[in-house]
């Protein structure tokens, strides 16, 4: 019974989140996505005459269950079988944290830039409200985020699906590559 | 099929299917409590996105640093188990638990999966994590994650207000 309380590797964390994809397919026709939860909610609660937000949501509220049985994942594993011991990470990635200030990594995630009191700080409202504000805008813009094209959209071999994750990926080369050092160093 | 068609024609269904990929719906009129089966499946995912430490900044880091095979292999096997399983389920033609067709919708092309998708990878980058990413690091207590997630709920909003003037 020790994997359960050690990190999942790759090989037994992604085959279960394939097969997401075909269960909600089988249980009631739906699409894997995930973003798609956020227009929703915009939807459902500031419509503001908005084209975009003129739909019939409730037929999609089956994606706000979803996403809050996420939540409530997450919670029932942290406090039932969380990952014991702290954060492994590659010591060229800790090398260069340490460099700003980032040494703690008892969690999943790094309290220094995300949490109440780094909200306060420059780094911590760019990474925290910015970063926030790009991962909505894109998504929708791009008509689906990691699960709705990376994972749906290719497994049905869907080009503009590959086009996008290609586009995410190249994103996110840039902003740890390139754009992140000067953020840390606010 | 048919109901599907008739609703293709209507610009409701237009509207939904560019703009967001759950376009898939079930015909059949089921009380509120079936959607419960939904929050189970979200549950298994978010257990699978901590456990798997997905939802960690650290790994996306090292994804972006190349640091890491862990990421991609989470995705590149996701997508390898859902490529399987769509083929097996247009192969044998299986049908939903209530004997309905398994719908799939192709997606257009257009410019937004471009400069929406860079856009969405520096978010990505930054926040260490996509919305249900978002969903799960809140529910394991980081609740300053709120803020990224209501601020992902104005970028949705802003980007919809903008949508006609947005090049796509």
């Amino acid at each position: 019974m020790n994997w359960i309380n050690q990190p999942w590797p790759w090989y037994v964390a992604g085959p279960l989140l394939g097969l997401i994809v075909p269960a909600l397919l089988l249980i009631g026709n739906k699409t894997f996505g995930i973003s798609s939860s956020l227009r929703h909610v915009c939807a459902a609660c500031f419509p503001a005459n908005v084209k975009f937000f003129k739909y019939n949501w409730k037929k999609e509220i089956w994606n706000l269950f979803f996403v809050a049985g996420v939540s409530i994942g997450a919670l029932l594993t942290i406090s039932f079988i969380p990952n014991a011991g702290i954060v492994n990470i590659h010591p060229e990635l800790a090398s260069d944290l340490t460099k700003y200030g980032i040494t703690d990594y008892s969690g999943l995630i790094p309290s220094q830039l995300f949490s109440w009191d780094a909200l306060l700080t420059a780094r911590g409202i760019i990474m925290i409200v910015i970063g926030g504000f790009l991962v909505g805008f894109g998504s929708r813009y791009a008509g689906g985020c990691t699960s709705g094209h990376a994972i749906s959209g290719i497994s049905n071999l869907q080009l503009p699906s590959l086009i996008a994750t290609c586009c995410f990926m190249i994103g996110g080369f840039i902003m740890t590559n390139a754009i992140l050092p000067f953020i840390l160093k606010l | 099929m048919k109901i599907k068609d008739i609703n293709k024609e209507s610009g409701e269904f237009q509207q939904r299917a560019l703009d967001t990929v759950c376009v898939n719906e079930s015909h059949l009129n089921h009380p509120w409590w079936y959607n419960l089966k939904y929050v189970f499946v979200g549950i298994l995912f978010g257990i699978v996105f901590v456990k798997a430490e997905i939802i960690s900044w650290f790994r996306i880091q090292e994804m972006f640093r190349l640091e890491s095979f862990h990421m991609y292999g989470i995705i590149g096997s996701a997508i390898a188990v859902g490529m399987l399983s769509i083929f097996l389920i247009k192969k044998f033609n299986v049908k939903t638990i209530y004997g309905e067709e398994v719908e799939f919708h192709p997606k257009t092309f257009n410019k937004g999966q471009i400069f929406g998708g860079l856009l969405f990878g520096l978010g990505w980058a930054m926040t260490g994590a996509c919305p249900g990413p978002l969903f799960a690091q809140i529910g394991t207590g980081t609740t300053v994650i709120i803020v990224s997630l209501l601020s992902a709920l104005a970028g949705t909003w802003v980007y919809g207000y903008f949508r006609d003037k947005l090049p796509h």
